[in-house]
């Protein structure tokens, strides 16, 4: 699904990922905010800003004369709801269906 | 870093793509037999017009565990169907999150290309930092469900599949 495609590849970079745990930190910040406790220069910020907004993971809202942008954890939610549950359920059941069957033949 | 003075208090935003209309969104925010059907599964009493009530009522499992009949009130401020919401919000099951007062919450539907909407919510939380751990799912452990991110997600599940969730808090993954 291209939803999820873009959330994924968003997630693939070290950088992004430390600017979305910045924003879990604390949320609604201004580029400068970000930018300061980046070693990027400001466009890279922007740059990567960009990917995670078209991802939905950053939504951004003007407050005032600034602009700030906010962590939206639900595509993860999803991602979460959609894979992780899904194969950590099969990979548990394997395990004890495995161990059934070890117990079964000794 | 110590110039911006934060004047504005905390605001969480988030936002959710959805396969239905505008409208479908809208009946699922505003409509008692929609809103009892994911998140926290309460039913929800809007009287739609600026200066209207607003009632979130609480759902069974928390009537059962000893919950007030109603969980939040507010009014309405802005009712543009379906486009806009705009209401207050104050939870009132907890008398802590009561006492922190009035929230500001803003619904935003907008129609995308291929049927998919998009929902953003925009909650202005003030002064009120309980409530705000509760909406960002910071007390599921402790069996208060996991906020607007859960809310959502629930929402959607059930606008493109049609299957209610458990809305028990208690049994969330």
């Amino acid at each position: 699904m291209a939803e999820d495609d873009g959330v994924f590849k968003a997630l693939a970079d070290p950088t992004r990922r430390g600017l979305l745990d910045q924003l879990f930190a604390r949320d609604g910040r201004s580029l400068n905010q970000l930018e300061s406790e980046s070693a990027m220069t400001r466009f890279g910020v922007m740059k990567h800003l960009r990917v995670l907004e078209e991802a939905g993971l950053v939504v951004r809202r003007r407050s005032g004369r600034q602009t700030l942008h906010f962590l939206n954890p639900v595509p993860i939610r999803l991602i979460h709801d959609r894979w992780i549950d899904k194969y950590t359920e099969r990979q548990a059941s394997a395990l004890a269906n495995l161990k059934h069957e070890l117990e079964e033949t000794r | 870093m110590t110039t911006t003075a934060t004047t504005t208090g905390i605001t969480q935003v988030y936002s959710v793509y959805i396969k239905a209309t505008p409208e479908a969104i809208w009946d699922a925010i505003t409509k008692p037999e929609w809103t009892e059907k994911y998140g926290y599964g309460g039913r929800a009493e809007f009287d739609l017009r600026p200066g209207g009530s607003y009632r979130g009522f609480t759902n069974a499992a928390m009537r059962q565990a000893g919950g007030p009949e109603v969980g939040v009130d507010g009014e309405v401020l802005e009712a543009d169907p379906p486009r806009k919401l705009v209401q207050t919000f104050r939870m009132v099951m907890d008398e802590r999150m009561a006492a922190q007062g009035f929230t500001r919450l803003t619904y935003e539907i907008s129609e995308g290309k291929g049927g998919v909407s998009k929902l953003t919510v925009t909650h202005e939380l003030g002064d009120a930092p309980m409530l705000a751990v509760l909406m960002s799912g910071g007390m599921a452990d402790q069996g208060a469900g996991g906020g607007w991110n859960w809310i959502l997600s629930s929402l959607k599940t059930l606008l493109e599949t049609g299957s209610p969730i458990d809305s028990n808090p208690a049994n969330m993954g």
